[in-house]
């Protein structure tokens, strides 16, 4: 049974995306943001640290954000893009005691998410410093 | 912008602002919160809960520092800053709410940033400030959406629940009040 369900899952994945590296949609992308903006923005600290150029950067290690968990501090993580997105389908899974709760459980959403990410960390007019 | 609905301007609907009482729920839920402790429920779930609650404190101090900043803007009037004040008033409890909660699971209540930047450069009129706030309401729901099946405490998740009832009033009044579809779907997000 629980081999059924592992196949079917694969199986309808694959019919999904296509292929493995499928690309998210940055514009689909900014308004799932939406859910996010309670705490975080792309280009400043607020309750949340800043996510410009967070793809390649290492967990928890934002300057001038100051409310880190230990948990996340102490995380030996990079967020890639796989990396991301399996944390954001599970944060708590991945840095048990984290003050990030928030799941993006679809995957096309989490993807989309990513593709917004890299598009604003390359324009200076969102994400200047870089 | 469409005149704000009448409804907004009666003095019964706007008058009982501001004040920081817990109401009777809060008071319960926190009563549910000792019980909690008693039964001595695994230490894991409760500093995850406590985690949760930090977080979700953290967006509520946020969300009483914009809504000073629209309030203070001298952008807002009449009933726009009336509602500004009234909703900052609940954001208020909900954070003492909070804080409270948190201390009495024995974690430590996250204080208020000493600073918060807002995008105040891009708060030209009051359309603006309106903009901004259902932006962040719309923020808080998300957020609280997220949390309420994650408790493991559920007098916790329906507090949680009860905040999020709140913030989407808010967010729906603000739509209002900036002439948007105050109710865009049968669900949020
Ligand atoms: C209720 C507030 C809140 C919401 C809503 C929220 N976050 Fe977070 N997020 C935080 C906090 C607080 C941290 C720091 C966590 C820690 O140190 O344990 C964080 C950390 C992160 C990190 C790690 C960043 C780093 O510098 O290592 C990522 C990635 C992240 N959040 C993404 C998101 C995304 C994407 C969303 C929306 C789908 C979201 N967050 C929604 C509060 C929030």
């Amino acid at each position: 049974m629980q081999k059924k369900i592992v196949f079917l899952a694969a199986f309808l994945t694959a019919g999904i995306t296509g292929d493995a590296g499928a690309e998210g949609d940055a514009v689909r992308g900014e308004k799932v943001y939406n859910r996010c903006i309670a705490c975080h923005s792309l280009e400043r600290n607020r309750t949340g640290p800043k996510h410009c150029s967070i793809i390649g950067r290492k967990a928890g290690s934002v300057e001038g954000f100051t409310r880190y968990t230990d948990a996340m501090k102490q995380a030996d993580i990079v967020w890639t893009k796989e990396v991301l997105s399996e944390f954001l389908a599970a944060p708590r899974k991945m840095v048990p005691g984290t003050q990030m709760f928030l799941k993006v459980p679809k995957l096309e959403d989490r993807e989309d998410l990513i593709a917004y990410f890299e598009k604003a960390s390359a324009d200076p007019e969102i994400c200047p410093q870089n | 912008m469409r005149k704000a609905p009448s409804l907004l301007s009666r003095r019964s609907f706007i008058g009982n602002t501001g004040k920081l009482t817990l109401s009777a729920t809060a008071v319960a839920l926190l009563a549910g919160e000792s019980r909690l402790l008693n039964a001595g429920r695994a230490e894991a779930a409760t500093s995850d809960d406590i985690a949760i609650l930090n977080s979700a404190l953290g967006a509520e101090q946020e969300a009483i520092a914009a809504y000073q900043v629209g309030a203070e803007s001298g952008l807002l009037s009449g009933d726009a800053l009336n509602l500004a004040v009234q909703f900052q008033g609940h954001h208020k409890e909900h954070a003492d709410l909070l804080a409270t909660t948190v201390g009495q699971l024995g974690g430590n209540a996250v204080e208020p940033m000493a600073k918060y930047e807002f995008p105040v450069d891009q708060l030209k009129n009051q359309n603006d400030v309106l903009r901004f706030a259902a932006g962040l309401e719309k923020g808080a729901v998300s957020a609280y959406l997220g949390a309420v099946p994650l408790f493991e405490n559920r007098d916790l998740a329906k507090a949680a629940a009860s905040i999020l009832g709140d913030e989407a009033m808010h967010w729906a009044v603000l739509r209002y009040a900036l002439g948007e579809n105050p109710v865009p779907g049968a669900f949020v997000e």
